[in-house]
């Protein structure tokens, strides 16, 4: 590691192993429990799709129908696929339907029948990670024969509402050089223990998340890849009560990044701590597999907390971030680890600040895309003073190597940005790229010298932060209210009724062949 | 009358400046002219003269971008201007904060819900959830505020025995579905179970959705209603209004 910042080497691999030593019994809770949707994960995985009149998910019935019945300790796969060869059904939706019907008996099979009914789960189960791989190889070539654009890439928003209305104003931001597309999803729809189905046209301040939404995006995504000659990556989110589901479908139908942190969901939306890190170990995996780049979340602490008091919570995310990926199989190149630009403008050396801190990400994470993202909180009604703001980020993420650039918007807080925004703001970011593209090259702050000290500090502080998280353990630290400002206890938030011990027969089909591809 | 014009750099010269876009192409000489000219029309009929397009740049196939200086035949008459009122002033999170600890000494206790059939957790959650609404963060975030968010499909009952139980200041109970008028009837059932078994010493009520009309709050029996597109800030500033009043100096 080349180090602008003396940073000590013991200090850099003592943070690693207390990040380790932290999450790892929460990486233990994961490997003994399941969560009804990584078992409706496995279901999407076999290809059960649609949803009954009421818009209610056949994964959802079917994996309510076992729940009642037997259970599921043992997961979805073993009395499911049982059930298919007892009852002799053609396919999984007709198994859906007469289960929801409650016209199917489950029972956990033993001997021969259980031996029978994992070779019929791990073969259905098996088209879709093979379908996963596809997706990816496919990836692959395209970004060989179409080209793959060099970092930053520049990251847009888009969010109507409307599918319909996403798509040419997605084609429209990746003519006018966007990078990667992100589709904004509806408000609230992380708190649904549901996936919705089908196209969708309506939407609270963002489109709904589905497999058919993410489908018909990436098809005009690879037209418009075409026409520019670039691959433009198409973003979504894999959070809130359906994360492993979405993860899946984001393999199936090759999204390219998806937004996927341990905490998020926990602090902003007060989903239960311990649903959140199991759902969130078995979508890694199915990124891992899929060859997706993940986003976390860091930059949203700072939007709560001051982002110099708190700068180094940032830094301590990032490492439990970094671990529970690795650990999960993701590679360097898939940790898209977040931060911000948020400092108050009257701070006095608040861009030094701001070049110490991102400096000192890049320098922990060498290999990882860091993603950057622009001032939010400091955004006021005086777009001209945040157009500047906007400049002075996209200067720091020039200086400081970061690899995924969201493009700030003047009207940051004020409105969905216009088309001028948008147009503005890119006239910005190539502006920096081309005035001082290549600044960072010839930039050393001083080894002792304000920005190199402040970094060292930031880690510092790290360090004991992660000693006291380790000492008291990390679910009782968010319980304290350590990230972001808010108390999250173990027992509380959405969706611990979806959380189920595993049983000693427990079987994943999907789990298995995750853990044995590593 | 007290009349104001515009300032540039000279008492009365009435210039602003202004940017906005068109979709309208600006690729040919033909196109531009139209462009430019498209623009003053728009700018004349705006009450700018004379009016000087300073800027025009095309985006993509079929819009462009202008910014127009010019100089406005409007004036302002100050003694015409109405100001709406609002009972309360809208307060930042640190003053709502000191608010409540100077007037109450103590957390402020908020209990929310969507009651009766509504599933809806997307306006109680907008409210009260950390990420917010609109840019601004929901009343978990204001460090005097302890929220107990119950989540939706809650019934009356529990509603009041967990009001009670958390000794809450004030209950916010949210409603989106207007089938049948279910978010009156739901309210005024609300409203009548804490006036029963609290009397005088209830919490503070608080209801909210997009079909509330806010002038209805006394008919339905609860404190406070807030409409469509009430942002978190303007709750917390209303609660410390009525719960945590300020000190006189």
């Amino acid at each position: 590691m080349t180090t602008k910042l003396n940073l000590d080497p013991a200090l850099v691999r003592q943070v690693r192993e207390l990040a380790r030593q932290a999450a790892e019994p929460v990486v233990h809770l994961a490997r003994t429990h399941t969560t009804v949707s990584v078992e409706r994960a496995v279901l999407r995985l076999a290809g059960l799709g649609g949803a009954d009149e009421d818009g209610m998910p056949w994964v959802n019935r079917l994996t309510d129908a076992i729940r009642e019945t037997t259970g599921l300790e043992h997961g979805v796969a073993l009395p499911a696929w049982d059930a298919m060869a007892t009852g002799n059904y053609p396919d999984l939706r007709t198994l859906a339907q007469q289960a929801a019907g409650g016209q199917v008996k489950f029972r956990v099979p033993g001997g021969e029948d259980a031996a029978a009914a994992r070779r019929a789960a791990a073969r259905s189960v098996g088209k879709g990670l093979a379908r996963i791989d596809q997706q990816r190889a496919a990836r692959s070539a395209l970004l060989r024969d179409i080209g793959d654009p060099p970092k930053p890439w520049i990251y847009l928003i888009v969010a109507t509402g409307d599918i319909y209305e996403d798509i040419p104003q997605a084609q429209a931001a990746a003519r006018e050089g966007a990078d990667i597309i992100a589709v904004i999803r509806s408000t609230g729809q992380s708190l649904l223990d549901y996936v919705p189905e089908g196209a969708t046209r309506e939407g609270y301040a963002g489109t709904y998340a589905t497999q058919e939404n993410f489908r018909l995006m990436r098809a005009a995504l690879d037209d418009v890849s075409r026409e520019l000659g670039r691959y433009v990556r198409l973003t979504n989110y894999a959070s809130g009560l359906c994360m492993p589901e979405i993860a899946a479908l984001a393999g199936l139908e090759r999204l390219d990044m998806m937004l996927n942190d341990c905490m998020y969901g926990i602090i902003f939306r007060d989903i239960n701590p311990i649903r959140t890190f199991i759902d969130q170990r078995f979508s890694r995996q199915v990124h891992a597999r899929a060859g997706i780049i993940i986003n976390t979340g860091e930059d949203n602490y700072l939007t709560t907390a001051d982002a110099v008091d708190a700068a180094h919570t940032v830094v301590v995310s990032q490492l439990l971030n970094e671990y529970f990926g690795l650990e999960a199989g993701l590679e360097d190149w898939q940790l898209g680890l977040g931060h911000a630009f948020e400092i108050n403008p009257e701070v006095p050396d608040s861009f030094l600040l701001e070049l110490a801190h991102a400096l000192l990400i890049r320098e922990l994470f060498p290999d990882a895309p860091l993603k950057y993202m622009p001032p939010t909180k400091h955004m006021t009604g005086n777009v001209f003073a945040g157009y500047l703001l906007d400049a002075f980020f996209n200067l720091c993420g020039v200086m400081t190597d970061q690899s995924i650039l969201l493009i700030g918007m003047m009207t940051e807080g004020i409105h969905t940005p216009f088309l001028s925004d948008r147009d503005l703001a890119l006239e910005n970011v190539r502006y920096v790229r081309r005035a001082a593209g290549r600044l960072g090259e010839s930039f050393r702050p001083e080894p002792d010298g304000f920005v190199a000290r402040r970094a060292r500090q930031v880690l510092g502080e790290s360090a004991g932060l992660l000693e006291r998280i380790k000492a008291d353990g990390l679910l009782a630290a968010i319980g304290e209210g350590t990230f972001g400002v808010t108390r999250r206890p173990p027992g509380g938030g959405r969706g611990l009724d979806g959380v189920i011990e595993r049983a000693d027969g427990y079987w994943n089909p999907a789990i298995d062949m995750l853990e044995g591809a590593r | 009358m007290n009349v104001v014009r515009p300032y540039g750099d000279t008492t009365g010269d009435g210039r602003v400046q202004l940017s906005f876009t068109l979709p309208v192409p600006f690729g040919t000489e033909t196109e531009r002219a139209v462009a430019e000219g498209a623009a003053l029309q728009l700018a004349a009929k705006m009450g700018l003269d004379p009016a000087m397009v300073v800027h025009a740049k095309g985006m993509g196939p079929s819009f462009t971008f202008f910014i127009v200086y010019g100089r406005v035949s409007h004036v302002v008459d100050l003694s015409a201007v109405t100001v709406a009122s609002r009972e309360f002033p809208v307060l930042s999170a640190a003053e709502v904060n000191m608010r409540i600890r100077s007037a109450l000494g103590r957390e402020l206790v908020v209990v929310g819900a969507t009651i009766g059939t509504d599933a809806h957790t997307v306006g109680i959650d907008a409210i009260l959830n950390v990420k917010g609404h609109a840019g601004e963060k929901g009343l978990e975030y204001y460090r005097e505020i302890r929220v107990v968010n119950m989540g939706s499909q809650i019934l009356v009952p529990d509603l009041v025995e967990r009001a009670r139980a958390e000794d809450a200041d004030a209950v916010l109970v949210s409603q989106v579905v207007t089938q049948r008028d279910a978010h009156l009837s739901n309210t005024r059932e609300m409203a009548a179970a804490f006036r029963s078994t609290f009397g005088q010493a209830r919490p503070l009520l608080v209801a909210g959705g997009p079909r509330f009309d806010p002038s209805a709050a006394g008919e339905l029996g609860v404190d406070r209603i807030f409409g469509r597109g009430t942002t978190p800030r303007e709750v917390a500033s209303y609660l410390a209004h009525a719960l945590a009043p300020e000190k006189p100096v």
